[in-house]
């Protein structure tokens, strides 16, 4: 079951995907789009070169300076801070010239020591040998986050304003109703692996940085453009960095926090800065999080093959482990019933069912399926275009699902080394409700030499779908979808009976479904 | 069609006791229960040896089987179940929030706080008489035989044993006075529900991080008191030397006992916690009217016991936002009648909650107002004027309901004891603290405590002893906090699910109460952090026992606040146009609806 032979073809080079409307991608020439674009307020451009970069991180500038006329204690009690426990044993183990050889030779013994039994942790966790850095860039659901112009992307929840986090640690916040951009800096604010805004709140953006997690408070009435870092919350465990993942519950009274690094994932109190580990032993630290839009369950994916779904009511986890390779990414249906996601090393998505259990009994797992069902299968697919051949399909990036559960976007990895591999977004027709289907829609093209590296949906976007695409560029781009939606969604009315509605199906819906219940 | 009105006599708080005491003994049977392998762990620990490991091992096995081993586990034993009763008697839902120094120092004079830590000390020196008889050695007798300078043999004082004793008793004295400080006996509720074993396993590696960091400090502090105080004429090896004292093995010793003695307590306030918040689910309405006082609408308005309420509480932000099935139970109208009974009491209850910490606030930013605005115009003028400003400063005329605390409770019997006589002479002079007024206050005034409110003048001229923090006045006036928010939460989300649930439109009636009392209170939040220090973040203590999650109880309650409202207005949008309110709050409606608050 291939599913990519059933998409129509992608767009010659120059052409670029512009919205859907009547059932059909449209595109328009690199011109037409760029006036489009220049005319949107929201169509931002961040140029790499308009970017001021940071020459060099803090830890390399340390050995620009001879420190060594200081005391033994003093270097003793810098290498505490800066380095811990493994740094205060180096620094004793370097300075035998000062020391008892009985205190050189036991810490260089005990350093020797530590660093085995680390590389044999790091053999069972291979990821925990990696730079933070590199760390962020390997969990990350941007591709190729080291790279990228805009680090991440975060909708309002409510409202039509936007947060960019970019390249050189600032985020900026977009609203056309507003004249002023804030744009937020932080000492704390290294290395942004995500950005969320708290839903039923106006102000608070949390921030997922390389060793804190910072919560913002940014005013929607305040004319300040660089709002004060006393407007952000800092929110740290020891031991809970780099944080490569966040997420707010829908009824935003809880943030969770994930680290690679931490076997635990943190339930954040954020009015009163508290926060409560969730620890499980296996897997090594947590990688990815999604909250469910019902708000009861909590995708947690770990960096080995094994992922977890906690329900959010008495904080008890469903153990999924995988055949392959670790969850790489996943996303909710609206009503919180369904959950597709994607395996590293394989070319296919699963979906999992989730019912919920007889209303008020407080049970500690929710009942659903035992195995995870293929729904739909992107290995690699050769194109003929006029350009020649394209290939594309593979792995898998990033997956969303718009709030309607009509359009469904995967953002696929590519070959960057490869001219006829490129990185690309296929979008998929959903439906969730009687049955579960899947229908081909198109690709997202941007202009020629441009990859997409991140994605969204906007949150209540009226017409149908809005895709959000950052491009390789710099470029942040608005794709709509426009069909009529079946349904709206229930937010926050987790279990409550809901009503039949008529179905509007076009006619030629039906014909060419890739993946139906009924099917499995 | 009638309402039975119930008898809220004697078997309710029996009911209630009895689900109080249930709890309590269940988490005192646990802590017993968990004694032997600490105990065991503890044996190994104190007797090990690394240069006879074979021997030390058969050692602890043989102690272990030793008459004298049961008889002081039995007393371990007796010291838990001791310590779990006075956990259930001393705690507290309500943080007794001390706003100055001299109002700590009344606490910690209190009689009540002097019988807590009579026993605390003897349950110390107990402790420490069993851990004497397990480390064995030279600790474990109280005289040793001596030779005199004639040669009889004669028995002297092994200070060996009285060092431990005695470090039983202040470790055991320093606990009881670190509880009042750091509130040991508030009991707080978690955001995140979780299962007992799970929170109690969550929390176990901090209980054992303090309970060994504090041990630490007390045996610090423990010597440095012996070293002045511990002349013993009778001794045969005087310890109250530098290099008696600076024995590593004794240190070691005295270390892991004093850890031994904190973590079986913390395990048993640890396990007393986890147990008496545990979340329970009181049914809606009952077809029976004999059960119908175990009912939420019933239990939520009764004032005591606390934690009752606040359970009743809690459940009801849970069931609102968890169970449809019995969210149906709150909209449903009653048979015969067709009245909304569970809905009106529910909804009334939660109301008067809110609008009385809106009263609260209101008439604590007047006093503020009227007091310290007019003298904060004279900054310049402040020698001239603070000669004469102690004896004209106005008389508080605030009103302030407290939350009536454990704490409280117990002065009833005693309002003018001795001990607390030297600081309470002067109740009505402006520095008498509002904390130790309320300890002196008779309770059935329904404990009013005056709110002073001290210029930064006297402030300033004052011992630092008297003054009064603004940050913990407004700590203070928020102490009991969870309830609005839970309030808060209970009902909001009970207006959100309405609006697809509520098929007899029970809850639209109350929409312009609902909204205009959450408004209010959003204004009076919105004022009190305008108010200096009021918005100032408390210094986290992480690692004590101490719960110092009634620090930040103003900040979640202002953030709840906020949420509740947008829920409501993103459920209804629009419509609420259609809902009567006051211009004022109809301002402060729109700026929810755009998303600008």
């Amino acid at each position: 079951m291939c599913s990519l032979a059933l998409f129509p073809p992608p767009l010659p080079s120059g052409q670029t995907t512009l919205c859907e409307s009547n059932n059909e991608l449209l595109s328009g020439t690199t011109t037409e789009d760029r006036l489009k674009l220049e005319s949107s307020p929201l169509s931002l451009f961040f140029p790499r070169e308009s970017l001021k970069l940071h020459c060099r991180t803090e830890s390399s500038s340390k050995a620009a300076f001879l420190d060594h006329s200081e005391t033994l204690w003093m270097r003793s009690a810098a290498a505490w801070r800066d380095g811990g426990f493994t740094g205060l044993l180096d620094e004793i183990t370097n300075s035998n010239t000062e020391v008892p050889k009985w205190l050189s030779v036991s810490s260089g013994c005990t350093l020797a020591l530590l660093r085995w039994f680390s590389s044999f942790h790091g053999s069972l966790f291979p990821h925990l040998t990696m730079s933070s850095e590199d760390m962020l860039a390997e969990f990350s659901q941007v591709l190729n986050w080291s790279d990228c112009v805009v680090r991440a992307f975060a909708w309002h929840p409510h409202t039509d304003k936007f947060a960019v986090a970019l390249l050189d640690d600032s985020i900026k916040i977009y609203n056309p109703k507003s004249a002023t951009t804030p744009t937020l800096k932080h000492r704390l604010q290294r290395s942004v692996a995500a950005v969320q805004w708290k839903p039923l709140c106006a102000t608070a953006l949390a921030v997922a940085c390389q060793n804190c997690l910072l919560v913002w408070h940014v005013d929607p009435c305040s004319l300040s453009t660089r709002p004060s870092s006393g407007c952000a919350q800092v929110l740290s465990h020891p031991g809970h960095s780099p944080i490569t993942s966040i997420a707010w519950s829908p009824s935003g009274s809880l943030l969770v926090s994930a680290s690679p690094m931490d076997t635990a994932m943190m339930v954040w109190d954020v009015a009163s800065e508290s926060g409560v580990p969730l620890q499980r032993v296996g897997g090594g630290g947590v990688t990815f999080l999604s909250w469910s839009p019902d708000g009861s369950h909590v995708l947690a994916s770990t960096p080995s093959a094994l992922f977890r779904v906690w329900e959010t009511r008495m904080w008890t986890c469903e153990r999924w482990p995988c055949v392959k390779g670790r969850c790489q990414s996943g996303c909710w249906s609206p009503d919180g019933s369904r959950l597709l996601f994607t395996v590293q090393g394989e070319t296919v998505i699963y979906a999992l069912t989730f019912t919920d259990t007889p209303a008020g009994v407080p049970t500690c797992t929710s009942k659903g399926s035992q195995a995870a069902a293929v729904v739909a299968d992107l290995s690699e697919t050769t194109f003929n275009t006029p350009d020649g051949d394209i290939i594309v399909g593979g792995e898998i990036q990033s997956l969303a699902w718009d709030p309607t559960g009509e359009r469904l976007a995967v953002l696929l990895k590519g070959d960057p080394q490869a001219a006829d591999r490129p990185a690309i977004i296929a979008v998929f027709k959903t439906r969730t409700n009687p049955i579960f289907e899947l229908l081909p829609c198109g690709f997202v093209q941007g202009e020629p030499g441009t990859e997409p590296r991140l994605m969204q949906f906007h949150p209540n976007f009226q017409h149908g779908a809005l895709l959000t695409v950052c491009w390789s560029s710099g470029r942040i781009t608005h794709m709509p979808f426009y069909f009529l939606s079946a349904g709206v969604p229930h937010f926050g009315l987790s279990g409550s009976p809901s009503l039949p509605r008529p179905q509007e199906r076009p006619a030629d819906f039906a014909k060419q479904s890739l993946f139906t219940e009924l099917m499995s | 069609e009638t309402r039975t009105t119930f008898n809220r006599g004697p078997q309710r708080s029996f009911e209630c006791m009895w689900r109080d005491m249930g709890n309590a003994v269940a988490s005192i049977a646990w802590a017993v229960l968990l004694l032997p392998p600490i105990t065991a762990v503890f044996v190994i620990i104190s007797r090990f040896s690394l240069l006879h490991p074979i021997q030390a091992v058969s050692e602890c096995l043989s102690f272990l089987t030793s008459a004298s081993a049961i008889f002081s586990f039995i007393l371990l034993c007796g010291v838990i179940i001791m310590v779990g009763f006075l956990n259930l008697e001393y705690y507290t839902v309500i943080p007794t929030i001390a706003c100055s120094k001299i109002a700590l120092l009344g606490q910690l004079l209190h009689p009540r706080q002097f019988v807590n830590s009579l026993g605390h000390c003897i349950m110390g020196i107990i402790v420490a008489w069993c851990c004497a008889i397990t480390v064995g050695g030279r600790y474990e007798t109280i005289a040793d035989p001596c030779a005199q300078g004639d040669g009889s043999p004669q028995m002297c004082l092994n200070e060996y044993h009285l060092i431990l004793l005695l470090a039983g008793a202040f470790v055991g004295f320093s606990h009881s006075l670190l509880g009042v400080i750091y509130n040991m006996n508030y009991v707080s509720f978690h955001t995140v529900q979780q299962y007992k074993y799970l929170r109690f396993k969550g929390s176990l590696s901090l209980v054992l991080k303090c309970s060994a960091t504090q041990a630490l400090y007390s045996v610090r502090n423990y010597i440095v008191v012996y070293f002045f105080l511990g002349k013993w004429s009778l001794s045969v090896h005087p310890l109250d030397s530098i290099a008696g004292l600076l024995d590593l093995s004794l240190l070691y010793h005295l270390w892991i006992s004093a850890s031994f003695l904190l973590f079986t307590w913390h395990l048993t306030l640890l396990l007393f916690r986890v147990f008496v918040t545990e979340v329970y689910s009181f049914p809606v309405q009952s077809s029976f009217t004999e059960d119908a006082h175990q009912c939420l609408p019933t239990v939520l308005t009764d004032k005591q016991p606390m934690i009752l309420k606040f359970l009743a509480l809690l459940d009801l932000a849970l069931l609102s936002q968890h169970s449809p099935s019995r969210r149906s139970e709150v909209f449903s109208l009653s048979q015969p009648g067709g009245h909304p009974h569970n809905w009106n009491a529910i909804s009334k209850e939660c109301l008067s909650l809110l609008a009385d910490l809106t009263q609260r606030l209101i008439a604590y930013h007047d006093t503020v107002a009227t007091n310290g605005r007019a003298k904060s115009l004279s900054t310049g003028s402040e020698r001239k004027t603070s000669s004469e400003s102690s004896g004209m400063f106005p008389r508080p005329t605030l009103l302030m309901k407290t939350p009536a605390s454990v704490f409280a409770r117990s002065i009833v019997g005693c309002p003018q004891s001795p001990l607390t006589a030297p600081f309470t002479p002067d109740l009505d002079s402006p520095f008498a603290s509002p904390a130790l007024r309320r300890l002196t206050a008779p309770m059935d005034q329904c404990s009013p405590w005056f709110g002073t409110v001290q210029s930064p003048h006297i402030m300033r001229r004052v011992p630092k002893l008297w003054s009064t923090s603004t940050g913990e006045k407004s700590q203070a006036l928020f102490a009991d906090s969870q309830a609005h928010i839970w309030a808060l939460e209970g009902l909001s989300y009970l207006v959100q699910s309405s609006f697809s649930e509520d098929q007899f439109g029970v809850v639209q009636t109350a929409l312009p109460s609902i909204l205009s009392c959450m408004l209010g209170l959003q204004e009076a939040v919105d004022r009190h952090f305008k108010l200096p220090h009021a918005s100032s973040k408390p210094v986290r203590s992480a690692s004590s026992m101490g719960d110092s999650t009634h620090k930040t109880l103003r900040f979640a309650l202002r953030a709840t606040l906020k949420t509740s409202i947008y829920r409501i207005t993103t459920t209804f949008g629009n419509h609420l146009n259609a809902v009567k309110m006051s211009a004022e709050h109809r301002k402060r409606l729109q700026q929810f609806l755009e998303y600008k608050e």
